[in-house]
């Protein structure tokens, strides 16, 4: 197996703020949105591109939390037993425009489950996603609004996103499976 | 995890995954949706031959909580009161096509019989056995402590160092038995505190430091959590202590035993309470008490057993 780099800490800075600028854009400003991050990485992620928003826009304030999806996936039955990670909503979502942010977009389970689990939450007035990475093969009629990269992938590939503050660096890379 | 039998059998890992998920679950029962679709299709079965209210109705929100259709079977009124054995009315129900079967029953051991049998290939919970075992009451308990102990903090926590001292009843008790081997995995050292009479017979080869004396034992192991058991009457044909009077004066927790008490020592009981017997109101109802936090964290624990029985690939067996 080896790996391939895809994106370098600079890299991944260019894309979360071209996409800060780009959910400003589509939103008219910052206000009334809520950034929401799927644990883990997507919520380490949301962060970061909440402080972006509100560097780009002098005295804005953008809430950020962490929205749990484990509870909604179809594959309960199929994996081993998955651990939970938090659900944190820092405000009510009625009404607000709520982003969705992940790090890896593929099958778009995940953002489906995600969309269940936002249901039980409040009735936002728009659900936004952004994602680092959108490798393809999508199973589900679902995209992203905003892409940091577009990875075009194959099924055995597996795509690493690492960050500062899990794996001590920043980075997207591509672990290619040699065909046997 | 495939069943939830005793105790004994959960490991350090899997208590700590359970507890986390518990975490997760007690934030869903504070919101305006208590629901959650990961047991959606699924029918457990809450199989109760002795009778129970609290555990009952806690199964039956946990199981609701998580979308589970729910049957309850309580043997009054049912087969079981015509002479239908525990295999026939396992049987019965596997027909029916049970997905999780939750059991009550006055003989230790029940559950055991029904996750081994081949009855019924269903994952099995222990909802409290004779005097055997009572997991899902030590795992919330050990989940009360630690959030009285750690707060937002208590995640992936065990409980090391911290000293529980048991009283009363530990011969009958299945919440002793369930909370000694739980609470030595998770780290804690445990203190039993009992008439020599209602003391099992091998409590020597159990991982705990015994005493008589009460107020002794308070005293010198300062304990940060009491944890009061029910005198139960109804298993108790013979004479263990001379009156009701004496009993509370030696191993109750009077209104003046709880006073000397530290500010910051836990005071637990897992219900029903004999108020003036094995406690005093003070104590019962005092801001130290984690008695109805202990009724709220039920149905979270119970919520995750649920969850890590039912959910992950099944193996199937077929006999």
């Amino acid at each position: 197996m080896t790996a391939r780099a895809i994106m370098q800490a600079t890299d991944m800075q260019r894309a979360l703020t071209r996409i800060a600028h780009e959910i400003l854009e589509s939103n008219r400003g910052a206000q009334s949105l809520i950034l929401l991050g799927i644990p883990t990485r997507g919520v380490t992620l949301a962060h970061r591109l909440a402080e972006i928003l509100e560097s780009i826009v002098p005295g804005s304030s953008v809430p950020v939390g962490s929205l749990d999806v484990t509870m909604y996936r179809d594959d309960l039955y199929q994996q081993p037993t998955r651990s939970t990670a938090p659900t944190e909503v820092p405000a009510s979502i009625d009404d607000m425009t709520v982003v969705l942010v992940d790090d890896v977009l593929y099958s778009g389970r995940t953002v489906r489950a995600a969309l269940d689990a936002l249901t039980d939450l409040g009735r936002p007035k728009a659900v936004r996603l952004a994602v680092l990475a959108d490798r393809g093969h999508r199973e589900l009629p679902i995209r992203a609004d905003f892409v940091g990269k577009n990875l075009p992938s194959a099924h055995g590939e597996r795509i690493n996103v690492r960050l500062v503050e899990h794996d001590g660096e920043d980075g997207v890379e591509i672990d290619e499976v040699m065909s046997a | 995890m495939k069943h939830l039998l005793s105790t004994r059998d959960v490991s350090r890992e899997e208590a700590i995954q359970l507890l986390d998920i518990a975490e997760d679950m007690s934030a869903v029962n504070e919101r305006e949706v208590k629901k959650l679709p990961a047991l959606r299709g699924k029918t457990v079965v809450n199989l109760f031959f002795e009778d129970s209210t609290r555990t009952r109705i806690s199964f039956e929100a946990a199981e609701k909580r998580l979308s589970a259709d729910v049957i309850n079977f309580a043997a009054k009124g049912s087969s079981v009161s015509k002479g239908e054995s525990l295999k026939d009315t396992t049987q019965t129900l596997a027909a029916m096509g049970i997905d999780a079967v939750v059991i009550r029953h006055g003989a230790s051991g029940a559950p055991q019989v029904l996750a081994q049998s081949g009855w019924i290939d269903a994952p099995v919970i222990n909802a409290g056995d004779g005097t055997h075992e009572h997991p899902t009451q030590a795992l919330l308990d050990a989940f009360t402590m630690r959030k009285r102990l750690h707060g937002a903090g208590s995640r992936g926590k065990g409980l090391d160092g911290v000293k529980v001292t048991i009283v009363g009843d530990i011969l009958h008790s299945r919440v002793a038995r369930s909370n000694v081997w739980l609470l030595q995995t998770l780290g804690a050292e445990v203190q039993l505190v009992a008439p020599p009479t209602l003391l099992p017979h091998a409590v020597d080869t159990w991982p705990v430091s015994v005493s008589y004396d009460l107020d002794h034992a308070l005293a010198q192991s300062k304990p940060d959590v009491v944890m009061m058991l029910r005198i139960q009457q109804e298993r108790m044909q013979d004479a263990f202590f001379p009156n009701e009077r004496e009993y509370s004066n030696m191993w109750g927790l009077t209104q003046e035993r709880f006073f000397s008490l530290p500010a910051k020592t836990m005071v637990m009981h897992p219900g029903p309470m004999n108020r003036g017997l094995e406690i005093s109101s003070a104590a019962a109802d005092s801001p130290q008490s984690t008695v109805l936090e202990q009724v709220a964290n039920g149905v979270s624990v119970r919520m995750a057993a649920l969850y890590m029985v039912l959910t992950g690939e099944r193996e199937v067996t077929h006999d």
